[in-house]
Order: C-alpha cells, then sequence, then structure tokens
C-alpha cells in the first residue's frame, strides 16, 4: 500500500509539471468546464421560471444538486479521467504493453497516470454553489450530515470511475471507441436531476445496475433534507459502488485475458 | 507552400463521387462507434421526458405554447434532426491533418479540400444514419402518440430547405473552428468553448422559446438558433408565412456568412501553412 502512494505521489508531481508547460490551456480547459457548470444553472434557472417546484424539489434544491455534480464529476476527472480516456488507444497501438509489465497492479498503473489540477479548481466551484444553495434554502447541515456527504461524494467518484473503467473496457473488441467515452457523458446527463422524476425500469437500471441517479442524489439529501434517514439511500448507493467497482474489475480482467497486443 | 492552382473551384463529378466512397467505406469500419453514440444518445433523451413529465405534472396548463404532448414531439425532432445533420468527427480529423502535415497531399493534387471534406461529410452522415435509423424508428414507435406531422404538404419542403441550410452552417461552422489549426497548435479548448454555446444556444436542452423575452431578440439573430432550433420549429409549423420567409432569409445569410468564413480562413491558413513533419 504504502509502495502505492509513493508511485502516485510521483505521477502527481509528473503531471503538475507537464501541465505547468502549457498554462494557457490549462486555463482555457477551465474555462471549458466553466462555461458547461454556467449552462447547468441557466437551465434550471429557465426551467423555474416555469415551475416552482419539480417533483417535491425546489429551485434551490435542484441547484445543490447540480453543485454535488459538479463536486464529484470534477473530483473524478481529476483523478481518472484522462487515464481512463485514454485506455482505449493504449489498446489500439499496443503500449498497454508496457502497463502490463510494471511490477504493479496493471488496472493501478493504467488508471492513475495522470492527474488534472484544473479540476481541483472546478471541484471548488462546485462547492461554492452548494454552499450558496444551503445558505438560500436556509439550512445549516450538522458536522455528522457534513462527513456523510463527503463520504457519499467518495462513492460517486468511484461510480463514476467503474462506468467509465467498464466502458473503456470495451475498446479491447472495437476499434474506434470515442462512441464509448461519449456514452460516460450521455449516461452521467441524468445524475444532475432530482431522482424523483424516474419511474419504471428507467428508475432501477439506473438506481442498482448503474447507479447513476444515485452518485448526485443520495449526498444531496444527505445534505439537504436532514428529515429523510440519510442511511437507507447511504446503504443503497454503499451497495451499488462495490457492486459495480468489481464487476467493471472482473470485466477487465476477463478482457486482459484475451488481449493478445496489437501490432508486435 | 505554393502550387499550380489549388483552389480553384474544379467541379470534377467523378472525383467528388470517388471521395464520398472512400467516406464510405473508412467509416463502415466504425459502425459499431456509430451504433454505441446512438444507443447511448437514448439515454439523456429518456431522462429529459422524464424531467418535463414532472414539470408538467406541477404547472398548470402549456409552457410557452408548449403542451406535454408538444415538449416530447420537440425533442424527438431535435435529436433526430441532431443525428442527422451534426458533424461528429469533421473538424477534429481536419485539425489533425493540418497540425501533422497531411494537407500537404491535398494541396499536390487538382481538387478543392472544401469539396472534398463535404464529400466526406455526407458520406459520414449518410452511413451514420443507416445505422441509427434502427433506434431512431423504435423511438418514433415508442413516442407514437406524440408525434404530430404537419399538415400542410409545402411544411415538409421548408422543414427539408431549412435542414439542408442548417446542414450547411453546422459544417462550415467545424470546418472554419479546424482551420484556426493553422495558426493555433491545439484547437480542441476552442471547439469546446463555441461548442458549449452551441449546445445550449441550438435548442438542445430546452427550445429556445421558453427563454426570457428580452433574450428573444438575440436568438432570433444568433446563428446558432439555425442550427437545429429553427428546422425543428419549421416541422411543428410553430413558425408559418412571413415570419418562415424571414427565418430562411436570415438562415440563408448564416449559411453565406459561414461559407465566407470558411473560404477566407483557408485561403489565409495555405498561405501561413509550413507543412510541419510533411
Amino acid at each position: 500500500m504504502r509502495r502505492y502512494l509513493e508511485i502516485y505521489w510521483l505521477m502527481v508531481r509528473n503531471s503538475l509539471i507537464r501541465e505547468m508547460n502549457f498554462k494557457a490551456n490549462f486555463i482555457l480547459w477551465m474555462v471549458v468546464e466553466l462555461l458547461w457548470f454556467a449552462g447547468q444553472i441557466v437551465f434550471l434557472e429557465v426551467l423555474f421560471m416555469h415551475t416552482d417546484r419539480i417533483g417535491d424539489w425546489s429551485k434551490w434544491e435542484c441547484v445543490l444538486l447540480a453543485g454535488t455534480h459538479q463536486i464529484t464529476s470534477q473530483l473524478f476527472q481529476a483523478f481518472f479521467y484522462v487515464n481512463l480516456a485514454e485506455l482505449p488507444d493504449l489498446v489500439r497501438t499496443g503500449r498497454l504493453d508496457l502497463f502490463l509489465v510494471l511490477p504493479v497492479d496493471a488496472q493501478f498503473a493504467v488508471s492513475t497516470r495522470r492527474f488534472g489540477f484544473n479540476s481541483i479548481i472546478n471541484a471548488l466551484v462546485g462547492v461554492a454553489i452548494v454552499v450558496f444553495s444551503l445558505f438560500q434554502l436556509r439550512v445549516t447541515p450538522h458536522l455528522h450530515q457534513i462527513g456523510l456527504y463527503g463520504v457519499a461524494i467518495g462513492f460517486g467518484v468511484a461510480v463514476h470511475y467503474a462506468v467509465l473503467f467498464f466502458l473503456a473496457t470495451v475498446a479491447f473488441w472495437i476499434v474506434r471507441a470515442q462512441g464509448l467515452i461519449y456514452g460516460y457523458y450521455n449516461v452521467f446527463n441524468i445524475a444532475r436531476y432530482p431522482d424523483v422524476v424516474f419511474r419504471g425500469a428507467f428508475r432501477i437500471i439506473f438506481s442498482y445496475l448503474i447507479p447513476v441517479i444515485l452518485v448526485a442524489n443520495v449526498p444531496t439529501r444527505t445534505l439537504a433534507r436532514a428529515f429523510e434517514a440519510p442511511w437507507v439511500g447511504l446503504a443503497q448507493l454503499a451497495g451499488a459502488t462495490l457492486f459495480i467497482l468489481l464487476a467493471s474489475r472482473a470485466f477487465w480482467q476477463f478482457a486482459l485475458r484475451r488481449y493478445s497486443s496489437a501490432s508486435s | 507552400m505554393e502550387s499550380q492552382n489549388p483552389q480553384r473551384f474544379t467541379f470534377n463529378f467523378p472525383a467528388y463521387w470517388k471521395f464520398f466512397d472512400i467516406g464510405l467505406q473508412n467509416t463502415f469500419v466504425y459502425r459499431w462507434n456509430f451504433l454505441l453514440r446512438s444507443v447511448f444518445g437514448i439515454v439523456p433523451l429518456i431522462g429529459t421526458v422524464f424531467l418535463w413529465q414532472a414539470v408538467f405534472a406541477s404547472s398548470s396548463g402549456p409552457i410557452a405554447g408548449y403542451e406535454y404532448s408538444s415538449m416530447i414531439f420537440y425533442f424527438l425532432l431535435t435529436v433526430f434532426v441532431d443525428q442527422l445533420i451534426t458533424p461528429t468527427e469533421d473538424e477534429w480529423q481536419i485539425a489533425a491533418e493540418i497540425r501533422d502535415g497531411k494537407i500537404s497531399a491535398y494541396l499536390i493534387k487538382p481538387m478543392n479540400f472544401l469539396g472534398y471534406r463535404i464529400a466526406l461529410y455526407l458520406s459520414y452522415r449518410l452511413l451514420y444514419i443507416g445505422v441509427v435509423i434502427v433506434p431512431i424508428v423504435i423511438l418514433a414507435w415508442v413516442f407514437r402518440e406524440h408525434l404530430h406531422f404537419p399538415e400542410h404538404g409545402i411544411t415538409w419542403l421548408a422543414f427539408a430547405v431549412s435542414t439542408a441550410m442548417a446542414a450547411g452552417i453546422q459544417f462550415l461552422i467545424c470546418y472554419s473552428l479546424a482551420m484556426i489549426a493553422f495558426w493555433v497548435l491545439e484547437v480542441s479548448t476552442i471547439i469546446f468553448i463555441l461548442y458549449s454555446f452551441e449546445y445550449f444556444l441550438s435548442g438542445h436542452v430546452f427550445p429556445l422559446d421558453i427563454m426570457p423575452a428580452w433574450l428573444q431578440g438575440f436568438l432570433h439573430w444568433s446563428p446558432f438558433t439555425y442550427e437545429i432550433f429553427f428546422p425543428v420549429q419549421v416541422c411543428m409549423e410553430r413558425v408559418a408565412g412571413r415570419a418562415l420567409i424571414e427565418g430562411l432569409c436570415i438562415q440563408a445569410g448564416w449559411l453565406l456568412l459561414t461559407y465566407v468564413a470558411a473560404r477566407v480562413l483557408w485561403l489565409r491558413g495555405v498561405r501561413k501553412y509550413q507543412a510541419v513533419g510533411g
């Protein structure tokens, strides 16, 4: 475990040095993400011009949800996104071999090569929106609520990771995998909607099998809705996270067994 | 990089037909990619339907003239037009060809690069729609009670013309953006910044006419409106008569402007081009 932490620290340092070589690009990527987030808020603003509730969710609860989704997805981007998005390329070119021969777990090696610092700043913007929404809702969360919120966010990051890792692993069979990365964005598109709007099979699939609906909703409920017992949601999120993490790892190992490298 | 006269528009139909054919064959390799894209594309659409269901359940009466049913039809049409005409990878490919110096090979051939890329774009789109027509038909069947096809025959014609112009505007904007690669090495951030405006202002996320009144003047003249929203409005017969003619004129204006931008950027770019690595 200590060895892994040391390796990870080296990777983080390396990424920072690399990113600081392209400062303009660093800032532009932040602008891109901020524009997207601003768009989400504008969307809610327009939506709530025409209604005052979505299910039993008020406007500021929805904004808090959007902020929570921002924190979770940006933390995921910071730690894992680039690495997983490049996995299909590694497979296609055969460069994956380099990672397989390293004396560390291959999944760890391909998942932690680079670290995105700009996403951390974007996650902080999400935090600011969450705090502002709490202020608007006149809710002061207890310390234990904030703690549970943090734990739930951690599970959320793990779900993001497992879903994209699973999709990227499909690249072992499909030549060009842009469609898969696009799939990640599409699936998480629904994470910013209040869970009450979903129904039927769609709700079951995306709450248990691919728990996208839980990712931002469970932490939001934990933080903003003190009158609800948080344990049911948290237990459900924890169980679903564990399941999808294990499933994606099993799928990866299955793919590796069939992998015969490229062009060598 | 000087050559005979590569910019002269030589209309050589067999050659462009050949490019079209090459595009088809190249793209067919990626049919899985297409299918995945369209299948995953359904998830946000269903999410949108659920969201609006909840919104209409808690609001009384129509929203900016949309009933629940017409709102669903709006999003179905938006997805359809988007799948039909939005370029998926053209701008990345063109920018990469410029950056890696691959366009040298095109410059010395007696052909027009824009014409070549248009032929490729059309072939991509044709194959794409050929693959995703299956999920689209399934979706249309699932939501069949919300489909309201145009009452007037002329609407079909206006819809076709408007969609074709929207395709032209979308492609030429992508092409012009890719031309920036002549000056800047890393164009992806610029592409994404424009893309984020496009996403919200072309009507992907919600119909533009539910936006506040003070924004409508801007939206009326904005090019993004004519990339998806306007053709969809035409098909839903929410614009008619003078407004329809006026909209088509503005759309034609943007088509012309984006064409001029594409040509000018190309001519200036080629003059500056150094054939890195070529």
